[in-house]
């Protein structure tokens, strides 16, 4: 099993970290991992985007040209985001934000509303662990089943009272990708 | 019998590759004196840097590392860093010190690093033969100011007072100014010697003596000329003593007295 | 015991790899993309009563490398290419006073000021010596999180070995880039065994005057310590060549690549095999020693191609053109600019070379 994601988003948005904590539970549920975040001189604004690889075999190279799974956080990274989809591949959209489809007709789109769960739950910030519920689900890559154990080894102490919100966006996420499919 | 005058045991006994009348062979004999004085032969490590002193490895009994022209107080940060209880004497020229090695020195300075700078500032590049040096006075020669330094019209700059300038840095605790060109001025010099290498020892900031020094090949003067030209030219501009003195024990002057 | 898996930058691997490996010293100035190295050594050396300096200059770092490593101590420098050309002059001065240390270059695209993106355009100043004189420094080219950790740890062991510099030569993809890392022992500094040519702690030592000097004004005596270096190197040479082989025995076109190349390379491989093309990958480990013996002995096979995959306009295809010396067809693919070829391009030009 290879999963390779694309992840854009605006700055912010928790595209960065989407995809680290992404790779950081795939390790510890057993998978090799890369992340590749694109940098550019601007550190602020701007489209974050990050190739994401999780597989059982060795990885070889870590930049993704055609990903299985493209995730798109805001409409504007559609542009950026959805030629890198994979022929027949699968396109999560943050349905709060995104809301124009991307020109793919052959891929499979699932729109997920992200941020309108995340603030159901009470913190519009936590829409990115929306999105990564919903990758777990379509991809089977990465279960999340002890997500609660392994974040607590991402965050430092300080952080541990957020984790029970991350949980619950997550497994939000998961439900909402369930019911589109 | 005791013996009042002799070779210090720190300074290798050859003859040395100085021209007559140079400035660099007493300023060597002064180190060395201290050093003896101090007890520190087996815990110096002197830099030799790009410039006539460049021969500093035949000349100490002790250890040395020749760093790149310029680059002298980097390596010295990077040695006394490592080599906190030993003596590190960082030795430039004017040309390693204050063109092409300003940044190091400025920053070194600043940082507070350490070790002891002895400035040898002699007006002019030795070792390639007589070029302009950012030391060189108002008017005078050199190979590459043949009619004189002119600040003016050519764009040559002014004389920099290298004492003055980093007395401004927050690191440096000690900067003195000394000349080797009589008995008295090099008493002196020796005195400001100890003085820097005593607060190094002591783990106190940056410390720097700078000594005016003949030149007499490349001023195209004898030696008793040169002499003579230091003391009427290079003291009135650079003016000799302790130019900043904020060491914890507040020891007295060396510049002052006899 | 199994030992912890982590999670981390290449950039922050690489510093944790050098302080495990007994890195007394660093000294380090920002430049994108090799910040996090900077950082890292900051928040990690001080505490552990190490020694930092942010310098004022690439180039003073390289000279507070020269003067740590006089004193006998593991040293270290890291920049990105525009600040690794200001180091040339500090690394030929400790090449030539043959001292052990280690320099990381984060490579990014030039010329120039250029860009901050990965690139492989230093090649040739890393394996030609890159400063004035004759001189090498080995050179390591990680081709991940993992390797980049590995070699930086290894480069120490290998530079006080040799007593040469030794450039870890990675880019911008592996420094930004995660990956999972398992991190070498820590080594025991004070077990770390003396060096009698260092300066410093005479008495204790109980020796005469060391001095460490590149300078050698007497013609002759030089050409004699240059002789004698470059026997020196020839041993290098013979113990160090190091690569890695991916399906080349049976391969019609052999993509030699070092680094983020190799691993996009790899990917083109795993493509073309499964379209039924014979194509493999021979990744060089060391770029100097470069392995020239195993490229002629894979070229002695009638009809094999070589294709030098590098984000550059072309520098190792030299390499591998000496190595093949004119027995097989060598061509070069690459982007520049600070542009990544992905696998389909990669694969698009070995069939192009395939089918020609
Ligand atoms: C990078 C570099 N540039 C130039 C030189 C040539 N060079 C050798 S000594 C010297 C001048 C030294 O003058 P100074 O520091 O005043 O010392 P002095 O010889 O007067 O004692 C120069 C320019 C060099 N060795 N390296």
């Amino acid at each position: 099993m290879t999963e390779k994601t694309f992840i854009a988003g605006f700055g912010g948005q928790g595209v960065i970290s989407l995809g680290q904590m992404w790779v950081y539970c795939a390790m510890k549920e057993g998978l090799i991992v890369s992340f590749f975040p694109f940098y550019g001189a601007e550190k602020r604004g701007g489209i974050a985007r990050a190739s994401v690889i999780v597989s059982e075999e060795e990885i070889a190279s870590p930049i993704v040209a055609k990903a299985d799974t493209v995730v798109i956080m805001s409409q504007d990274s559609v542009e950026i985001a959805e030629e890198k989809c994979a022929q027949g591949g699968t396109i999560l959209l943050n349905s709060s934000l995104v809301k124009t489809d991307p020109n793919r007709p052959d891929a499979k789109i699932l729109h997920i509303p992200c941020n309108e769960i995340a603030e159901k739950i009470g913190d519009g910030r936590i829409a990115n662990m929306v999105m990564m519920g919903a990758l777990s689900q379509t991809t089977g890559a990465v279960k999340l089943d002890h997500a609660d154990e392994i974040l607590k080894t991402f965050f430092p102490p300080s952080k541990h009272g957020l984790i029970p919100m991350n949980i619950k966006a997550i497994e939000a996420g998961k439900q909402a990708c369930l019911s589109c499919e | 019998m005791e013996l009042l005058y002799g070779h210090p045991k720190s300074l290798v006994s050859i003859q040395s590759k100085y021209c007559p009348g140079c400035g660099h062979g007493v300023i060597h004999r002064l180190i060395t004196e201290v050093i003896d004085e101090m007890g520190l032969q087996e815990r110096s490590i002197i830099t030799n840097p790009v410039g006539c002193s460049i021969w500093a490895e035949y000349y100490f009994d002790f250890d040395s590392v020749q760093p790149a022209h310029g680059r002298t107080p980097a390596a010295a940060t990077g040695i006394k860093r490592n080599l906190k209880d030993h003596l590190v004497i960082c030795y430039q020229g004017d040309g390693d010190l204050a063109a092409i090695g300003t940044a190091e020195i400025i920053h070194a300075a600043n940082r507070g690093e350490k070790f002891t700078t002895i400035f040898v500032n002699n007006a002019i590049y030795g070792m390639t033969g007589g070029q302009m040096a950012p030391t060189t006075l108002v008017g005078q020669y050199a190979t590459t100011s043949p009619r004189g330094r002119d600040p003016g019209e050519a764009g040559m700059g002014y004389p920099i007072k290298v004492c003055e300038l980093l007395s401004s840095l927050g690191g440096t605790r000690y900067l003195a100014r000394g000349a080797v060109n009589n008995p008295v001025n090099i008493k002196k010099t020796k005195k400001m010697i100890r003085t820097a290498f005593e607060a190094q020892m002591r783990g106190e900031g940056f410390t720097m003596v700078e000594i005016l020094s003949q030149c007499p090949t490349n001023w195209k003067l004898s030696p008793p000329e040169s002499i003579d030209w230091l003391e009427k030219n290079m003291i009135p501009f650079y003016p000799l003593g302790e130019i900043k003195n904020t060491l914890s024990t507040a020891a007295a002057p060396a510049g002052a007295g006899n | 015991m199994s030992k912890e898996i982590r999670l981390m930058k290449g950039n922050e691997a690489i510093g944790e790899a050098a302080i495990r490996a007994g890195c007394a010293s660093y000294f380090g100035y920002p430049i994108t993309p090799q910040n996090e190295l900077t950082a890292y050594m900051a928040a990690n050396m001080l505490p552990a009563g190490r020694i930092f300096i942010q310098a004022e200059s690439e180039v003073s770092a390289i000279n507070m490398v020269y003067g740590a490593a006089a004193t006998g101590v593991r040293a270290m420098t890291s920049s990105s290419s525009p600040g690794i050309s200001l180091k040339q002059e500090g690394i030929s001065y400790l090449c030539g006073a043959d001292l052990p240390a280690v320099v990381v270059n984060v490579a990014r695209a030039g010329p120039g000021l250029g860009g901050i993106t990965p690139a492989q355009g230093d090649y040739f100043q890393s394996t030609r010596g890159g400063g004035h004189g004759d001189y090498h420094t080995i050179v390591l080219a990680p081709k991940g999180v993992q390797e980049a950790a590995d070699l930086t740890f290894e480069a120490f062991e290998l530079s006080d070995k040799y007593k040469i510099p030794v450039l870890v030569l990675a880019d911008g993809l592996i420094g930004q880039m995660m990956e999972s890392v398992v991190l070498p022992d820590p080594v025991d500094m004070a077990a770390l065994p003396r060096k009698p040519w260092a300066v410093g702690h005479q008495a204790r030592d109980k020796r005469g005057v060391n001095h460490v000097s590149s300078m050698n004004l007497d013609p002759a005596t030089l050409e004699k310590a240059n002789l004698k270096r470059e026997a020196h190197y020839d041993m290098v040479k013979k113990e160090l060549c190091r690569y890695e082989e991916m399906q080349v025995e049976d391969a019609d076109l052999v993509i030699v690549a070092y680094g983020t190349s190799a691993r996009v390379s790899m990917s083109a491989v795993q493509a073309g095999r499964a379209k039924g093309l014979k194509i493999g990958l021979f990744r060089p480990i060391t770029l100097w020693p470069f392995p020239y013996e195993r490229i002629a002995a894979l070229a002695e096979k009638e009809g094999r191609k070589f294709l030098s995959v590098e984000m550059s306009m072309g520098q190792m295809v030299e390499d591998v053109r000496l190595a093949v010396n004119g027995r097989a067809p060598v061509a070069h693919y690459g982007r520049t600019g600070g542009m990544i070829h992905n696998e389909e391009e990669v694969l698009a030009a070995a069939e192009r070379m395939l089918n020609a």
